[in-house]
């Protein structure tokens, strides 16, 4: 060992060597989402889930039957997040929201700009706000405005 | 399932901080506390030991490793972990001892919440594609929960304070509890929302601590010579990590768990309900079939203090040291797990 001071260093980049695919129907949504557009499948009563499922919620079936779905829907329940964290999708106050795309029957949980708690009800109208550039993943949905 | 008995179980302060002790300094003191409570005198001592933490807690992949350094693991012992609250782990031990693979083990969880941001690190729990990359908090799929029950008329915001008033007369007699204090439903209902329609109150506060169990066949237990409660029933069902596909209002998978480890089989004098938020109890309750003969958390419950992967195995444990201890006969505990109310756990303690 010398005496002088060498580190011993070596340049090192973290990497996954592997893909890692969202599959025929995360896949498929994620997809839609990126052309602006949202999908949902029936499950095995019938009933248009948003996002897809790849099971059967209930019967845990393989599901496959896609459904093209407009961008508006209805809020079904609310949560008034009057202190948005560091991490959350709007940095003003805002609602988490169950929101039932129109022709779905299984709601999906975003987030509504509503500017104001008093804005917020269940059965209000909302409409997507899409991101400025969409990428494939939920995020393309910037979130929801009241329609 | 065979009778189980539980020997000891033995529960950290609740703090709000634990400063610099790690988790291991966390675990230690509880698990020598149960361990002379066995009259034993290590992990090697017992057949198997099984733990539950999550590794998120810790921000680090295997950072649960650590949490076996207090057992003093060498010679090697039978040793799992469960990435979940050490109820399951439990339960785990109970399936070890049922296929004969052991006669006794030492159960135990721990979690130090205080470094991160809770409600944040929780919602990583959810779909890795539709929830996760949102952010959707914990404090947040509750406030969903609460909501669509007041829109229902399930339940009144006087209720959820109701829930909250008894929990923090009850935790006064609770050594281990962090909020405690006799305080009115009206003035718990004068207080703004936090993240409406909840109170800061609805939810349970950030703890940090751990728990330790020792538990034995009813042989072993009698060989042991100590006083013990009988674990009759234990069982555990999920839901769907699907919110929109469950009816948030009501717990199918508690209703299921308790019918079959067998809660409706006798009185229930006592139940140890795992509710972080108000409301919840309210659900949990009815879903436990309950009626008003039953005294629901006499410790104060999670809304007293919440020690995130050893609260549910606290909640067994404190009905466990009052069949122990010769104060009820009976009682029933449960422990959650996810978001809103998601995976739920029943066991049914007895006397010996």
């Amino acid at each position: 060992m010398s005496a002088s001071a060498e580190v011993l260093s070596q340049a090192f980049t973290l990497g996954y060597t592997y893909t890692r695919s969202t599959g025929p129907v995360v896949g498929r949504f994620l997809t839609a989402l990126r052309d602006r557009k949202i999908v949902g499948i029936k499950g095995s009563d019938g009933k248009v889930i948003v996002p897809p499922m790849e099971w059967d919620p209930v019967t845990a079936e393989a599901l496959s039957d896609f459904v093209d779905l407009p961008d508006t829907g209805v809020v079904k329940s609310w949560a008034w997040v009057k202190h948005p964290r560091g991490k959350h999708p709007l940095d003003k106050p805002f609602a988490w929201a169950q929101i039932q795309f129109d022709g779905a029957d299984i709601p999906m949980i975003h987030c509504v700009d509503a500017g104001d708690e008093s804005a917020m009800k269940a059965g209000m109208r909302v409409k997507v706000r899409w991101a400025e550039e969409t990428i494939g993943s939920i995020n393309d949905i910037a979130c929801f405005d009241p329609a | 399932m065979r009778d189980i008995a539980i020997v000891s179980f033995v529960q950290s302060d609740c703090v709000r901080d634990a400063g610099a002790q790690n988790e291991v300094e966390l675990i230690m003191p509880v698990l020598r506390k149960a361990l002379d409570a066995a009259g034993i005198q290590s992990a090697q001592d017992v057949d198997f030991t099984c733990s539950g933490s999550c590794d998120y807690l810790q921000g680090a992949a295997f950072a649960f490793v650590s949490g076996v350094d207090p057992l003093g693991a060498v010679p090697p012992i039978k040793e799992s972990h469960v990435e979940m609250d050490a109820a399951w782990a439990l339960y785990e031990a109970v399936l070890k001892i049922t296929m004969g693979q052991a006669e006794s083990a030492l159960v135990y969880g721990f979690g130090k919440s205080s470094p991160g941001e809770l409600p944040i690190v929780l919602s990583q729990q959810l779909d890795p594609y539709y929830m996760a990359p949102l952010w959707l908090d914990s404090i947040s799929t509750a406030a969903l929960q609460a909501r669509t029950m007041l829109d229902n008329g399930d339940i009144t915001e006087k209720d959820m304070a109701e829930v909250v008033a008894r929990s923090r007369k009850n935790a006064k007699s609770n050594p281990h509890a962090q909020l405690k204090g006799d305080v009115s439903v009206d003035e718990l209902l004068a207080e703004p929302t936090y993240l409406s329609p909840l109170r800061k109150h609805d939810c349970c506060p950030v703890s940090d601590g751990a728990c330790a169990m020792v538990v034995a066949t009813v042989e072993k237990a009698k060989e042991w010579g100590k006083p013990y409660a009988v674990l009759k029933g234990i069982d555990h069902r999920i839901e769907s990590h699907n919110f929109g596909a469950r009816d948030l209002t009501q717990s199918p998978s508690t209703q299921a768990a308790a019918k079959s480890a067998g809660v409706a089989n006798g009185p229930v004098e006592v139940a140890e309900i795992y509710a972080p938020f108000s409301h919840q109890e309210i659900i949990l309750k009815r879903a436990l079939g309950l009626g008003d003969d039953t005294v629901v958390n006499p410790s104060g419950g999670v809304l007293a203090g919440n020690l995130m992967m050893a609260s549910g195995l606290s909640r067994i444990g404190e009905v466990a040291m009052r069949i122990i201890r010769g104060d009820i006969k009976r009682g029933i505990a449960h422990a959650t797990s996810g978001h809103a109310l998601q995976q739920n756990l029943v066991a049914v303690l007895e006397e010996a």
